[in-house]
C-alpha cells in the first residue's frame, strides 16, 4: 500500500511541478479566445495545406512589409508539410512555385568578376527578404519599435497560434474608458504588459493587456485568396497564424509521423520484453 | 571488483592469453553473474534507466556540437534554423538531447528518493550515497550549462542570475564572477567556456558513474528489506534475472520519454527561449529549468543574498552528511512507521518548493487575502510558504532524523531478505515473527 502511495506521491509530483509551470505567463493578459480551431492542434493533427498557402499569402502581402522571417528560406515553402509541398518536386529547390516566388525578391550579393555589391534576383536556396537591412532602419521604420522576427514567433509566445490569432482580430471595441493611450501605440488585451501608469479610473479594475506599435493589421477583404474563400478578418487571422505555426515548427508533421511508429514498436518490444521477464522469473520466489 | 567467486572460464586459447594479461573478459562476465538480491523492486531500475539516460545525452550531444556554433552572434541560428531546420532529423536529435536532460532528471530524482526511503546510503554504502551526490551536482551543473547554449533570452538570463550569485561572496565574488564570465558581463567568452565545460563535464560524470558502480559491487546492492543478504539463497546473478528487468523498465522509460520527444517536444521549455537572446530586455520572469525549482524556492526564501546562496549549497551539502545523519540502525522505512510519515512529508514539501520556484515571489497563496507583512513578504506570499518548507527540508535531515533513530520503535526486521513464499502468510512482511526492535 505504501509502496503505492510513494510511487504516486512521486508521480504526482512530477506532474505537480511540470504542469505548475505554465501558469506563470499568463499574468496579465486576457484569456486567448476559443473561437477557432486549426487542424494541427490534436496530438496526431497536420497542417492544412490550402490553410497554409492563404496563410502565406496574408504573410506575403501585409506582415511582411514589417516583419522579418529570417530562419525561413524560400525553399522551406516546398518542403514536405509546407505550404507548396508538391509529391513531384521532392527536393523543394525544383519546385516552380517556390522558384517563382522567389525571384520575384531581389537579394544583395557580390558581382564575382568586378567584386562589386549587387543585387540579384532570389533562388529557391534563399532566405525570405527582410524588410530592413537592420535592426535600427527596423525601429526608426517604426516609430521605435521593433515588429519582432517571425520565424519562431508562434513557439515563442504562451499559446502560440491562438495568441497571434487573438491579438491580430483584436476584441472589436473601444479602449476601456480611463485609458490614456501614447501616441503611435494601440490597446491590446492580448499583449503583455502593464498599463496601470496610463489609467486613471477604477484602481480595482486595471485593465489587463498592454500596449503595441502595431496597428490592427487585418480587415476584411484585406486579400485575395486564391481559393476562393471569403477574406474575413477571422479567415484571415486564422490561417496566418496556421502559417506562422508551420514556420515555428516545420517538421511537426514528420515528427508526429515518426512518432506513431516510434510508440508502435516500443509498446510491442515493451510487450516482449514483459514476456522475458515473466518467463524468466516463471519458477523464481522473489 | 567483487567478493564473488569467478565463475569466468576463458574458452578459447586467445581468451586464455587475454585473460593472464587483461582479465577484460572476466571483468565483464563477474559484473553479469554478481549476486544481486532476489527481492528488488521496479524503484531499483531506476540505475540502469540513468545509464540509459547518460548514453543518450552523449551521443545525441556529440551529434549536436557537430552543428553547433558557440558565438554570441551564431548560436541562437545555428540551433534555431541549422538544427532545426535544415540538419537530417536535427529536430530529433535536439528533441532528444532536451528533453532527455528532464527525463535524466525525473529518473535521477526518483533514484534519490529510492535510495532516502530504503536507506541505501547507510553503512556499508556510505561511499555509493557521496559519489550518487556528487554526480548529482555535475548532472546540475551540466544542465544549467547546456541550458544555456541555445542561446534564447532564457538561456541568457538564466545564466545571468545564476552566475551573479557568486557575486554574493565578499571579496571573492566578483573576481570570481569575472572569472566565469570570461569579461564583465555574460556574453561570448562566457557562451565559449560554458560549451566546453558542457561537453567536458558528461564524461567527468561518466568517469564518477563507474566509481559509484564499482562502489555498488564491493557491498552488493541493498534491498526494499534493507536486511543484508546472508546466504546464496538470497540472491539471483544479476543476467539473466536483472538484465532482463531493467530492459524492460528502460523500454517503459522510453514510452514516456517519445511521447514527450514526438508529442510534447516544448512542453518542459520555455516559450521565451525561442527568442533569441537579448542584454537590454530582461525577460518578465527569469525561471530556471523545472530540476532546478526547489533550489531556488530556497535561495529565494532567505531575506540576505549571501545566506541564500549558502542556504541553496546547503540544500545539496546535507545531501552528503546524511549517512551520518541518520541514526536508526534500521536501513528500510518499510520497518520505520514513524520515520515513513515524516518522509513523505519531506517529499511533499520539496514538490511544494519546487512549486514555488515557478511562482512570482510576491505571489499569493490564498488569493486575494492580505496578511501582516513580515521579513520583507507577506504572510500569504509565496516567499513564506516557501520559507516554511524550506525550514522542514532542513529539519528533516538536521533535525528529525537524528533524533527519530534513537526514539522511534520499528516494526519488526525479518530475519532474511528472502523466506520462501509459503512460509509467510499474506498480509504479514516477511519474517514477521522476530522480536519487535524498540530502539534503532
Amino acid at each position: 500500500m505504501l509502496r503505492k502511495l510513494f510511487a504516486a506521491t512521486a508521480f504526482a509530483g512530477v506532474v505537480a511541478v511540470l504542469g505548475a509551470q505554465p501558469a506563470l505567463a499568463s499574468s496579465s493578459q486576457a484569456p486567448l479566445k476559443e473561437d477557432v480551431h486549426w487542424s494541427f492542434e490534436s496530438p496526431l493533427g497536420m497542417y492544412d495545406q490550402a490553410q497554409l498557402q492563404r496563410g502565406y499569402k496574408v504573410y506575403k502581402e501585409v506582415c511582411s512589409a514589417c516583419h522579418s522571417m529570417n530562419l525561413v528560406a524560400f525553399r522551406n515553402l516546398g518542403d514536405p508539410g509546407g505550404p507548396f509541398w508538391n509529391p513531384k518536386y521532392p527536393n523543394p529547390n525544383d519546385n516552380p512555385v517556390v522558384k517563382t516566388i522567389a525571384k520575384d525578391y531581389q537579394v544583395n550579393d557580390i558581382d564575382p568578376d568586378s567584386g562589386d555589391p549587387i543585387k540579384r534576383p532570389a533562388t529557391s536556396a534563399d532566405y525570405f527578404v527582410a524588410p530592413f537591412p537592420n535592426v535600427p532602419a527596423a525601429r526608426a521604420a517604426n516609430g521605435g519599435a521593433l515588429p519582432p522576427d517571425m520565424s519562431l514567433l508562434a513557439a515563442a509566445r504562451e499559446g502560440g497560434p491562438r495568441y497571434i490569432y487573438s491579438l491580430v482580430t483584436g476584441d472589436g471595441t473601444d479602449p476601456p474608458p480611463g485609458l490614456t493611450i501614447p501616441d503611435g501605440k494601440y490597446y491590446d488585451p492580448w499583449m503583455s504588459g502593464d498599463v496601470s501608469s496610463y489609467y486613471k479610473g477604477d484602481p480595482h479594475k486595471i485593465p489587463v493587456g498592454g500596449f503595441i506599435a502595431m496597428p490592427p493589421p487585418l480587415i476584411d477583404d484585406r486579400v485575395t485568396f486564391d481559393d476562393g474563400t471569403k477574406a474575413t478578418l477571422k479567415q484571415e487571422a486564422t490561417d496566418v497564424a496556421a502559417f506562422l505555426a508551420w514556420a515555428s515548427d516545420p517538421k511537426m508533421e514528420e515528427r508526429k509521423s515518426l512518432g506513431v511508429s516510434v510508440l508502435i514498436f516500443l509498446v510491442i518490444f515493451s510487450g516482449l520484453l514483459y514476456a522475458s521477464y515473466r518467463q524468466i522469473w516463471r519458477n523464481v520466489g522473489h | 571488483m567483487s567478493e564473488h567467486p569467478s565463475t569466468y572460464n576463458p574458452g578459447s586459447a586467445f581468451e586464455r592469453w587475454l585473460d593472464t594479461r587483461l582479465p577484460i573478459v572476466r571483468f565483464g562476465a563477474d559484473l553479469m553473474t554478481f549476486p544481486t538480491p532476489r527481492n528488488l523492486i521496479y524503484w531499483y531500475t531506476f540505475g540502469g534507466i540513468l545509464a540509459f539516460c547518460l548514453a543518450v545525452q552523449i551521443v545525441t550531444g556529440i551529434v549536436l556540437a557537430m552543428h553547433y556554433d558557440a558565438s554570441g552572434t551564431g548560436a541562437f541560428i545555428s540551433v534555431q534554423r541549422g538544427i532545426m531546420r535544415d540538419v537530417n532529423y536535427g529536430w530529433l536529435i535536439r528533441g532528444l538531447h532536451a528533453n532527455g536532460a528532464s527525463m535524466f532528471f525525473i529518473a535521477v530524482y526518483l533514484h534519490i528518493l529510492r535510495g532516502l526511503y530504503y536507506g541505501s546510503y547507510k553503512a556499508p554504502r556510505e561511499v555509493l550515497w557521496l559519489l550518487g551526490c556528487v554526480i548529482y551536482v555535475l548532472m546540475m551543473a551540466t544542465a544549467f550549462m547546456g541550458y544555456v547554449l541555445p542561446w534564447g533570452q532564457m538561456s541568457f538570463w538564466g545564466a545571468k542570475v545564476i552566475t551573479s550569485l557568486l557575486g554574493a561572496f565578499p571579496v571573492i565574488g566578483k573576481p570570481l564572477t569575472t572569472l566565469l564570465w570570461g569579461g564583465f558581463a555574460v556574453d561570448d567568452p562566457t557562451l565559449n567556456r560554458f560549451f566546453s565545460l558542457h561537453y567536458l563535464l558528461p564524461f567527468v560524470i561518466a568517469a564518477v558513474v563507474a566509481l559509484h558502480v564499482w562502489a555498488l559491487h564491493v557491498p552488493g546492492n541493498n534491498n526494499p528489506t534493507g536486511v543484508n543478504v546472508k546466504s546464496n539463497s538470497d540472491t539471483l546473478p544479476f543476467h539473466p534475472f536483472y538484465t532482463v528487468k531493467d530492459l524492460f523498465a528502460i523500454s517503459v522509460f522510453m514510452i514516456l520519454f517519445a511521447v514527450f520527444v514526438f508529442y510534447l517536444p516544448d512542453a518542459m521549455g520555455k516559450v521565451d527561449n525561442n527568442i533569441a537572446a537579448d542584454p537590454l530586455k530582461t525577460p518578465a520572469h527569469i525561471v530556471p529549468e523545472w530540476y532546478l525549482l526547489p533550489f531556488y524556492a530556497i535561495l529565494r526564501a532567505v531575506p540576505d543574498k549571501l545566506t541564500g546562496v549558502l542556504a541553496l549549497a546547503g540544500a545539496l551539502a546535507v545531501l552528503f552528511v546524511l549517512p551520518w545523519l541518520d541514526t536508526s540502525k534500521v536501513r528500510s522505512m518499510r520497518y520505520r512507521p514513524t520515520a515513513r510519515i515524516y518522509f513523505f512529508i519531506w517529499v511533499f514539501f520539496s514538490l511544494v518548493l519546487g512549486w514555488c520556484g515557478s511562482q512570482e515571489p510576491d505571489g499569493q497563496i490564498v488569493s486575494g487575502f492580505a496578511g501582516p507583512v513580515f521579513i520583507d513578504y507577506d504572510i500569504n506570499s509565496v516567499t513564506w510558504l516557501s520559507r516554511i518548507s524550506a525550514l522542514y527540508y532542513f529539519a528533516y535531515f538536521l533535525v528529525i532524523l537524528p533524533i527519530l533513530g534513537m526514539t522511534e520503535t520499528t516494526l519488526p526486521v525479518p530475519d532474511s531478505l528472502y523466506t520462501p513464499v509459503l512460509s509467510h502468510p499474506a498480509g504479514l512482511p516477511v519474517g514477521a515473527a522476530a522480536a519487535p526492535e524498540t530502539k534503532g
